[in-house]
């Protein structure tokens, strides 16, 4: 089972982090004058859109947790609709976090929602896909030795290097080289996706380096 | 010996202290002095340079005004004359710049924007140095003293009227005092010169700020005196010969918020225009008067009442001044102005030849020559005219060069010092972190090999090597040092005194390796591993440490503090959940044999030794604790953190400080203005409220009650000062200094901290009360929140209930129900009271220093209180959380040795920033911000260390009484 899964996940991983560049180059062929750190909020937006269908593809073709029993359409919509629901939540907390944090209140509201998003796509929506508007599940994931698959080790991984990045990224604000990406948020944004791009690289590679030790409950 | 850990880390931090004076004397470098200081006013003025011929002047020239009167206005920023504001509140000011016989400059003032040092430059044309700030803060000048004239120059005044001004918010009667006398004087007409120092603008800026309507009204009174005093010269005019001069400038600008210290625009840069009539009249209208220096003024007014120049000046001429006279005058006066510029070069600098301003010197010198035999051998040419406008311009030319080079002149540091002082501190700070282990061991207890015999040769052989590295640093020395200026017997008492510590070191080092030998071969410690909390206490303070490196992050260290206390929130927020709804660390673990990435292995604290206390503390959270609370505790347990976080993002947005975002408006100027006093009011009056209701708790019914009244007494001082108003009494028109109200709250003070004493004697020597010790300590916090209370300025009152509200939760909610150890205690302790010095409007700056907080209560300046209180102002947040962790580590008697813990770390967490951040300003001393940036966070890190001191003298002292109890 072990070297199958760790390449399905590291081609999934791999075409995660494509559609992350496709959403920086494709814009540019139909929009004008379209770039990273100017029209950063077209970008952000383009980014999350990305990701997101990215990830419910691979949700779709993957099928990681097989262990889902059949359901009737009724429980599929209330489902989706949970986890849309889930999403917003996850996005409106975060905003009140970076509020707390010392984000603007007022001004700059928009910006600093849309960081907020991009956050939740990069850690929310993989969740979502894996485990489903599960809260129990989140926690076991969540918390110290819960995991059950590589999926979820993984998942555990990239969700937690995207928040160290997005973390790491507010260092450089108070610096006064005055560059455009210092600008709030854009640093916290490109330190999310940073973050989000080394956990996914990394954490096939930690897995099939420690695939020896790891045995999952299940397995 | 054996000590334990308590007093082993106060002892180290006061040797630290010591080690850190030596630091701070040699760091501040004495300023650009000449040396010939004994035979003042013996040199006779140089003679005219002559090539041949021979000339006769060689006396001073005469004086070119009969009477000057010098109008110094505190903090007058140059766009109050020359922008908008000047237009619209003074127009004679104004009618004089644009067509009246004026010349009209901006005087650029060098930081330290502070009065003392300003008029120093103002009237010596000397650059004191940094270190005058530090004199400074202990004298009365920086308290915006009118005396400051008769105290810098004692002797030199026939005639003063010393008026006193302390009060601050004092903004009207300090100026009257100068203007009562000056119909008088301007009458009499006996005198040469006048100078008059008005301070109240600088008053309204310290309470208002340059854009509150106060101003104006203040520059239309300036304006009116300006037209006073210029009229009446005027007509004085017809009587003498000469004409005379009128001096209108500032001594330093005023910031956006209003006050001074820092070098951004708006301090530095101040309007100098100088009214004769023996100027020429200018048409048409200038908007961008000439940068000058604020050093230029003193030479130009040597030059104008025919004195010599001041030697210790570095300022050049202002040439349109003379630019009336004769040009053979022109030529002399340039001539005398770059002679004493460069002897002063020849003192300073020693390669002074090669300098480019030298050269130009000795090349304008020749000429000049050249133009003296000329025009002694024939007068009035066309040639003589031409040759010299270009000696002119040679001289001029000369005058800048040699004015910047002897400005830009870093005076030397006092490296030998310096490095005494970092070696002591060092070595402090090796010691300190090498007993770690043993000083966070169950017992808090370490022997230190003091008279350890092995090492005896050692010492005295490093004895020998130190003092001889002494004598021949200071033989050989140069340039003045302070350290080799020390007698014999204190130097050599540093000497030994690093020298043991250096064999301390060597000997803890020994057991060190030979006991981690013998630990490692058993495995002691097979489970426990870190929290992530301790993860992130440990980089946050590495995070912190280092980016004391960089000018921008010493600016905005506020955020750095914000942040790490959100994410110690977020992070104890984690946790409460994990223990609640997972219960996790009684789970067996679930199959993943290598632990996660973020989970470092070794169980340890610091430097990876083991900490026996930690590991205890694990077994202990184990039992999980959701069983114990119920219902809504546990929901209160879960929302505390964030409560937390929403009150520090309030107070965030209370003081806006730092440099980057500090004209962005905050709640706290919202408040200030004079529109929002009922606001202000009434947030005042429920801190109060909040304070008394969560003081109150912990008190006996005695001090309840001083308490009560105490506060009540700190808002009558607010009402009597006016920043406050009582609901029944809304309009205050009668400002009094609140002396009564004031002395009554420090009677209160006074006599909760007594009771409190009282209380800890009599648990130690009567009986072992333990729940009287924990009241006498809860006491002493309290007295010290209502003298913070007292201190602060009442829109920061919402600062002091939420350090009481946030104290609060967290005792109850998070470090009780998650047993915490006493190490991560006292470093949240540490945190939050870094984040609340910003809270409170602090800054690295020295302009956010409230010194208002001095004069609280007293009649008259009174030096030792006067500091005391302001320190104690300054600090009440770092001050506050330090008593708190005192009370709540003797009330929650977990193990005996928890306070000594953690008055070792609170050691340690303070003196790795500062001794890591005097060897970052040791390699960054050629830095472009080490006088901007740098230095004044220096002073702050040796103040704090100095307060560091006295917390752990008094965790020491509580030690002490626990010990003597059992």
């Amino acid at each position: 089972m072990k070297d199958t899964d760790i390449k399905r996940l590291l081609y999934t991983h791999l075409l995660c982090i494509f559609s992350i560049i496709l959403s920086v180059f494709i814009p540019s062929l139909f929009l004008e004058n379209f770039s990273i750190l100017e029209t950063h909020l077209t970008w952000l937006c383009i980014c999350s859109g990305f990701v997101t269908a990215v990830n419910l593809v691979l949700y779709l073709a993957v099928k990681p947790n097989t262990s889902s029993k059949r359901s009737s359409l009724s429980h599929k919509v209330t489902r989706f609709l949970k986890c849309c629901i889930y999403f917003l939540m996850s996005c409106f907390s975060f905003h009140v976090i970076f509020v707390l944090y010392g984000a603007p209140l007022i001004e700059l509201a928009l910006e600093t929602f849309l960081f907020a998003v991009i956050l939740s796509t990069f850690t929310t929506v993989p969740c979502l896909c894996l485990l489903g508007p599960n809260l129990k599940a989140w926690l076991r994931v969540f918390s110290r030795n819960g995991v059950t698959s590589i999926w979820e080790n993984s998942l555990q991984m990239t969700t937690i290097s995207s928040f160290v990045g997005a973390w790491l990224g507010a260092l450089p604000i108070p610096l006064d080289w005055e560059r455009p990406w210092q600008v709030w948020p854009i640093s916290c944004t490109l330190g999310a996706t940073f973050g989000y791009v080394a956990g996914l690289v990394v954490s096939p590679l930690w897995i099939y380096w420690n695939r020896k030790q790891l045995t999952y409950k299940n397995n | 010996m054996r000590l334990g850990s308590g007093t082993f880390a106060t002892c180290c931090v006061a040797i630290e202290v010591l080690g850190i004076a030596v630091f701070l004397r040699g760091f501040f470098p004495a300023p650009v002095r000449s040396s010939a200081r004994a035979e003042h006013g013996a040199e006779p003025p140089a003679p005219e340079p002559s090539a041949g011929a021979s000339s006769n002047w060689t006396t001073l020239p005469s004086p070119l005004f009969s009477k000057v009167v010098i109008v110094l206005i505190d903090a007058l920023r140059d766009d109050f004359v020359f922008g908008s504001k000047g237009v619209k509140f003074m127009p004679y000011t104004t009618y004089l710049v644009e067509k009246g016989a004026s010349h009209s400059f901006v005087a650029e003032a060098k930081p330290p924007t502070v009065t003392m040092p300003r008029i120093k430059a103002l009237m010596t044309g000397s650059l004191p140095g940094f270190v005058d700030v530090v004199r400074n803060l202990n004298s009365p000048a920086l308290l915006e003293d009118n005396e400051t004239w008769v105290k810098l120059f004692p002797k030199h005044f026939a005639e003063y009227d010393g008026t006193t001004s302390f009060f601050v918010s004092d903004y009207t009667e300090v100026d009257n005092n100068v203007t009562r006398h000056l119909d008088k004087v301007l009458k009499r007409g006996d005198w040469d010169m006048l100078i008059l120092h008005y301070l109240g603008l600088d008053h309204i800026g310290h309470i208002s700020g340059p854009n509150s309507p106060l101003i104006g009204h203040k520059l239309s009174e300036m304006d009116s005196v300006l037209m006073k005093i210029h009229t009446s010269l005027q007509s004085k005019e017809r009587e003498t010969p000469l004409p005379n001069l009128l001096v209108l400038c500032g001594d330093h600008g005023m910031s956006e918020t209003g006050s001074h210290g820092a070098s951004s625009m708006e301090e530095v840069n101040t309007p100098l225009i100088l009214i004769s009539s023996a100027f020429e009249r200018k048409p048409g209208d200038i908007r961008h008067p000439k940068h000058v220096q604020q050093t230029d003024v003193a030479a130009t007014l040597a030059i104008a009442l025919g004195l010599p120049i001041p030697k210790d000046s570095v300022g050049s001429l202002l040439f349109p001044v003379v630019e009336g006279r004769p040009m053979r005058e022109q030529l002399r006066f340039l001539h005398l102005n770059t002679v004493q510029l460069s002897k002063l070069l020849q003192e300073n600098v020693p390669s002074y030849e090669k300098d480019p301003g030298f050269e130009q010197f000795k090349m304008s010198e020749r000429l000049h020559g050249n133009w003296i035999r000329l025009y002694l051998e024939e007068k009035h040419s066309e040639v003589l005219f031409n040759l010299g406008s270009k000696v002119l311009r040679q001289y001029l030319a000369a005058l800048k060069t040699l004015s910047l080079s002897l400005s830009t002149q870093v005076a030397q540091y006092d490296m030998y010092s310096m490095m005494v002082g970092t070696v002591v501190v060092l070595e402090v700070l090796t010691l300190l972190l090498l007993s770690v282990p043993q000083a966070l061991h169950r017992k808090a207890e370490l022997e230190v090999p003091l008279s350890s015999p092995g090492f005896s040769l050692l010492f005295y052989l490093v004895i020998l090597v130190l003092s001889a590295v002494h004598v021949i640093v200071c033989t050989s020395a140069e340039s003045s040092c302070y350290f080799c200026g020390l007698s014999w017997l204190a130097a050599g008492g540093v000497m030994v005194l690093a020298s043991a510590l250096l064999c301390v070191i060597v000997s803890v080092l020994t057991n060190v390796l030979v006991g981690g030998n013998t630990s490692r071969k058993n495995p002691v410690h097979p489970s426990s591993r870190w929290s992530e909390l301790d993860l992130l206490i440990l980089l946050g303070t590495a995070g912190h440490v280092l980016s004391l490196g960089a000018s921008s992050f010493v600016e905005e260290e506020h955020q750095t503090w914000y942040f790490l206390v959100n994410t110690l929130c977020l992070a104890l927020s984690q946790e409460t959940y994990r223990n609640y709804f997972l219960g996790d660390d009684s789970e067996p673990p679930c199959g993943l044999h290598v632990e996660q990435g973020l989970d470092g292995a070794t169980p340890a604290w610091q430097d990876g030794s083991a900490c026996d206390a930690l590991e205890r503390d694990k077994g202990h959270r184990s039992p999980s604790p959701s069983q114990v609370l119920r219902g809504h505790e546990k929901w209160m347990v879960l929302a505390s953190p964030w409560l937390i976080l929403a009150c520090c993002r309030l107070l965030r947005s209370l003081n806006q400080t730092g440099v980057q975002w500090a004209h962005r408006p905050d709640l706290g100027h919202w408040l200030t203005s004079s529109d929002h006093k009922a606001e202000l009011s009434v947030l005042a009056a429920i801190s109060l409220l909040v304070v008394f209701v969560l003081v109150q708790r912990g008190c006996s019914s005695v001090s309840k009650a001083a308490l009560a009244l105490g506060l009540l007494g700190v808002y009558c001082y607010r009402a009597a000062i006016g920043s406050v108003q009582f609901p029944w009494r809304p309009a205050s028109q009668d400002i009094s200094k609140g002396i009564i109200e004031a002395r009554f709250v420090y009677i209160f003070v006074l006599g909760i901290l007594f009771t409190g004493t009282k209380d800890l004697l009599k648990s130690q020597v009567i009986a072992a009360d333990f729940k009287l010790k924990t009241v006498g300590l809860w006491e002493i916090h309290s007295g010290l929140v209502l003298l913070a209370a007292l201190l602060f300025r009442p829109h920061n009152l919402p600062v002091l209930a939420f350090s009481l509200l946030i104290q609060t939760l967290m005792t109850k909610f998070i470090w009780k129900p998650l047993r915490h150890d006493a190490a991560e205690i006292t470093v949240m302790h540490y945190w939050f009271g870094q984040a609340f010095f910003y809270f409170q409007g602090n800054s690295n700056n020295i302009a956010t220093v409230d010194i208002s907080a001095g004069f609280v209560g007293l009649d008259t300046y009174v030096e030792i209180p006067a500091v005391l209180l302001t320190a104690f102002g300054t600090y009440a947040g770092p001050v506050l959380w330090a008593s708190h962790l005192v009370y709540f580590l003797s009330s929650e008697t977990r193990s005996s040795s928890a306070l000594s813990h953690a008055c070792f770390c609170y050691a340690l967490i303070c003196s790795i920033p500062v001794s890591t951040y005097i060897v970052l300003v040791t390699s960054l001393r050629y830095h472009l911000f080490i006088w901007s940036v740098f230095s004044p966070k220096l002073l702050y890190e040796g103040m704090h260390l100095l307060i560091t001191a006295a917390v752990c003298v008094f965790f020491t002292a509580m030690d002490q009484t626990r010990l003597t109890q059992s």
